[in-house]
C-alpha cells in the first residue's frame, strides 16, 4: 500500500511551549485518518505543519513520498478545510470552487466541467451562481470540501468542519463525509475533538494529548482495549474507580476501592509502589441483574440514584451500598427496566475481562466528581 | 396610551431633523442656490444684468479655464491612486502584521499631523525643499550637490504634498474594513495555490472595495477642492482649479463667473465619483458606511 502522508519524528515549540512532541505516524493511500484530542492537545499545531503554514521544529513531513521542507503551502499537494470554512464572501459558488484551478492555470471549459462535476459529487448541483451568504451551514461545509476537492490534492485536510452545525446536521454530515471519502478516494486526514465524529468516520484513528499520540489504531481496537487511562476516558464512556491492586495466595488478581469494595479482574498487572491504579468499567458492559455464572463476574448491590432518560442512550445512575461512589449503567433497548425507579435496589455485575487498569497518573480530562 | 406615544417619537424625530434640516438649508442649499442663480447672470454691455449662458460659455472658449479643470481632474485622479497605493500596504500591515501594542502606535503616528493645520505642514515642506532649505543646506554639506536646486514648484513636489496631507483619508476606512477580513481566508487562497500577488488581486482587495471606495471618494473629493498645498507647493505654472475661482471672485470680483466654475467643478467630481462606484459595481449608500 502506498504511503499518502507520513509524519517522522515532528515537534513543535512555541517558545518554551511544546505545542506538538515528537509524534510519528504514516497515513495510507485512500485512508480516512482521525486525529481526536481535546482542545489545546496540539492537533490543530499539528495539521497546520502538514498543511504548511507553520515549519517543525523537528522532525520531517513527507507527502506522497516527497519531503515537504521548504515547500510553501501553494505548492503543497494537500489542501485544507478550514474550521471556520473561510469561504470568499465576494464570490460565489462557482467563483469559490474555481479559485484553485484559476491559480493552477487552467481557463474555460476544463475548469467548467470540473466544478460541475463536483457540485454533483457534494450533492450540490446547479448551485454555481448562488452566493456564499445564501447558503445553509451544511451546503458551506460542502463547498469548501469541493473547493479543496476539486484540486484532486494527494491527503485532503480537515479541520474540525462540522464543529459549527448543530447537532442533527452534524449527524448527517458525518455519514455523508464518510461516504463523499468512499468515493472521491482522496486520504482524508480529519481533526476532531468529538470521538462520535472520529469513531464514524475513520479507518484509523490517533488519539492526541499534551502534544503526543497516546494510541494510534482503529476505532474498535481504540474502544475496545484503550492504551492509556487517557484513552479509557475520552474515547467512549467510561465509570472510573480509583482501586489499590492485590494479589491474592493462588494468584489471581483484585481490585480494591476505598470503599471496601472488591472486584476480580482477568489479567495480570505489575506490582510495585503504592499500588494505586484506575480501573476502567464501560457502562454498556454493565448488566442490570445478571444471571451468569457469579465465578465469572464481579456483582454488586445498588441502589438507584436517578434515570437518565436519553432515548437510545439511556442510563440509570446508581450508588453501591455504604457508598459514595457513583457509577453509570447503560439501559438495554427492551425497555426490559421500565418498572426501575429511583430508591430501587438491584444487583448489577460485570465480567472480569470487561474492566481494564492504568497505573494512576491523577490526569482527568474533564472536572469529575470523585 | 397609544395615541401619547406616537406624539412623543414625533418630537424626538423633530428635536434631532430641525437642526440638521437649517443648518443643510442655510448653509448649503440657499447659498448654492443663490450661486446657482449667480452662475447664469450676466451684465450686457450697457451694465443690465440679465440671463446669459455667457460664464459657461467662456470655459470652453479660454483654454486656460478647461485645461486647468482638466489638469485638475487627471491630477486628483492621479493623487488618490497614488495615495490608494501606498495605503493598501500600510493598512495591511497595521492590521494583519503588527501586534496590538505596535498598532496603537503606528495610528498614533498616523494621526499626529493632523494636530497641526495644513498651512503649517506646507510651511514645513517648503521648509525642507525650498533652495535655501534644509534637505539642500546638507546635500551641498556632504558634496553631493555642487549648487542648491529648487525642489519646490513643481507638479512633482505638489502630488508628493498632496498625498501626504489626505493618506490619512484613505488609510482609516480600509482599516475599518480589513479589520473584518478574517485571516483564514487568505490562509484558504494560498492553501489553495495563490501566489501573493492573486490573494491581493482575488481576495484582499476586492474584500476591502468598500474601504477603498469610501477612501477613494473622501480623498478624491478633498484634493480636487484642495486650495492651499497646490498653490503654496506648486508654484505659478500649477494652475490649480480651485485657484480659477479664487480669483474670479477674490481677485476680479466677478461673482458670476467663480459661480459658474464652482457648479462646473461640483458636476465634475458627481460625475468621476459616479463613473468610479459604477465601475466598481459599488452601491453609494454602502461605501459612505
Amino acid at each position: 500500500m502506498k504511503i499518502a502522508l507520513s509524519v517522522k519524528n515532528v515537534s513543535k515549540y512555541f517558545g518554551d511551549f511544546k505545542a506538538v512532541d515528537d509524534v510519528s505516524f504514516d497515513v495510507e493511500d485512500g485512508k480516512f485518518f482521525s486525529i481526536l484530542g481535546p482542545s489545546g492537545s496540539g492537533k490543530t499545531t499539528l495539521l497546520r505543519m502538514i498543511a504548511g503554514f507553520y515549519t517543525p521544529s523537528e522532525g520531517k513531513i513527507e507527502i506522497q513520498g516527497r519531503d515537504m521542507e521548504g515547500v510553501e503551502p501553494n505548492k503543497r499537494p494537500v489542501n485544507l478545510v478550514f474550521q471556520n470554512l473561510a469561504l470568499f464572501p465576494m464570490m460565489n459558488v462557482y467563483e469559490n470552487i474555481a479559485f484553485g484551478l484559476k491559480r493552477r492555470g487552467e481557463r474555460g471549459k476544463v475548469v467548467r466541467e470540473k466544478v460541475e462535476m463536483m457540485l454533483d459529487r457534494v450533492g450540490l448541483p446547479g448551485f454555481e451562481n448562488r452566493k456564499i451568504n445564501e447558503l445553509s451551514g451544511g451546503q458551506k461545509q460542502r463547498v469548501a470540501i469541493a473547493r479543496s476537492l476539486v484540486l484532486d490534492p494527494g491527503v485532503l485536510l480537515l479541520d474540525e468542519p462540522l464543529g459549527a452545525l448543530d447537532a442533527k446536521l452534524r449527524e448527517n454530515m458525518k455519514v455523508e463525509l464518510k461516504k463523499l471519502q468512499a468515493k472521491v478516494g482522496t486520504t482524508f486526514v480529519y481533526i476532531t475533538h468529538d470521538q462520535s465524529e472520529a469513531m464514524v468516520m475513520s479507518d484509523y484513528v490517533a488519539v492526541m494529548n499534551h502534544g503526543h499520540f497516546e494510541q494510534v489504531n482503529t476505532p474498535q481496537n481504540l474502544y475496545n482495549s484503550p492504551a492509556s487511562s487517557f484513552v479509557a476516558q475520552f474515547v467512549g464512556d467510561n465509570n472510573k474507580f480509583i482501586v489499590k491492586i492485590q494479589k491474592d495466595e493462588r494468584g489471581n488478581f483484585s481490585a480494591v476501592t476505598k470503599d471496601n469494595l472488591q472486584f476480580r479482574l482477568d489479567k495480570p498487572y505489575d506490582l510495585e509502589g503504592d499500588n494505586i491504579f484506575e480501573m476502567y468499567v464501560r457502562p454498556e458492559s454493565i448488566m442490570i441483574n445478571p444471571k451468569e455464572d457469579p465465578n465469572k463476574i464481579n456483582s454488586i448491590e445498588v441502589e438507584v440514584k436517578a434515570i437518565l432518560f436519553d432515548g437510545g442512550n439511556s442510563r440509570i445512575l446508581v450508588v453501591p451500598k455504604n457508598s459514595e461512589k457513583e457509577i453509570m449503567v447503560s439501559l438495554p433497548q427492551n425497555r426490559k427496566y421500565d418498572y426501575l425507579r429511583p430508591k430501587d435496589t438491584i444487583k448489577i455485575g460485570w465480567y472480569h475481562s470487561a474492566s481494564v487498569c492504568f497505573k494512576g497518573t491523577g490526569e482527568r480530562v474533564y472536572e469529575e466528581i470523585e | 396610551m397609544k395615541r401619547s406615544s406616537k406624539i412623543k417619537i414625533r418630537w424626538g424625530f423633530i428635536i434631532f431633523f430641525v437642526p440638521v434640516f437649517l443648518w443643510l438649508l442655510f448653509l448649503l442649499i440657499l447659498p448654492h442656490i443663490e450661486l446657482l442663480r449667480m452662475s447664469f447672470v450676466g451684465t450686457d454691455f450697457y451694465g443690465k444684468s440679465g440671463f446669459t449662458f455667457e460664464n459657461y460659455w467662456s470655459f470652453f472658449k479660454e483654454p486656460i479655464y478647461w485645461r486647468t479643470f482638466a489638469r485638475t481632474a487627471l491630477y486628483s485622479i492621479t493623487v488618490t491612486f497614488l495615495v490608494l497605493v501606498i495605503a493598501l500596504p500600510v493598512a495591511f500591515y497595521i492590521t494583519k502584521l503588527a501586534g496590538t501594542k505596535i498598532q496603537g502606535f503606528l495610528m498614533i503616528l498616523l494621526l499626529v499631523p493632523f494636530w497641526v493645520s495644513e498651512l503649517i505642514r506646507v510651511y514645513g515642506w517648503i521648509i525642507l525643499l525650498r533652495e535655501s532649505g534644509a534637505i539642500n543646506y546638507f546635500l551641498t554639506k556632504l558634496h553631493i550637490l555642487r549648487e542648491p536646486i529648487e525642489m519646490l514648484y513643481n507638479d512633482a513636489t505638489m502630488i508628493m504634498g498632496l498625498i501626504y496631507t489626505n493618506m490619512l483619508f484613505m488609510v482609516i476606512p480600509i482599516i475599518g474594513v480589513m479589520e473584518s477580513l478574517d485571516d483564514s481566508l487568505i490562509e484558504a487562497a494560498y492553501d489553495l495555490g495563490a501566489k501573493k500577488t492573486a490573494i491581493w488581486a482575488k481576495i484582499i482587495i476586492p474584500y476591502c472595495l468598500p474601504g477603498i471606495m469610501s477612501g477613494s471618494i473622501i480623498v478624491f473629493m478633498l484634493v480636487l477642492g484642495s486650495y492651499l498645498t497646490p498653490k503654496l507647493m506648486g508654484g505659478k505654472n500649477a494652475l490649480w482649479f480651485t485657484e480659477q475661482i479664487y480669483n474670479q471672485i477674490i481677485t476680479y470680483f466677478n461673482w458670476n463667473q467663480g459661480a459658474a466654475f464652482g457648479f462646473l467643478l461640483l458636476l465634475m467630481s458627481s460625475l468621476i465619483i459616479f463613473v468610479a462606484l459604477k465601475i466598481t459595481r459599488q452601491k453609494f449608500t454602502k461605501v459612505i458606511k
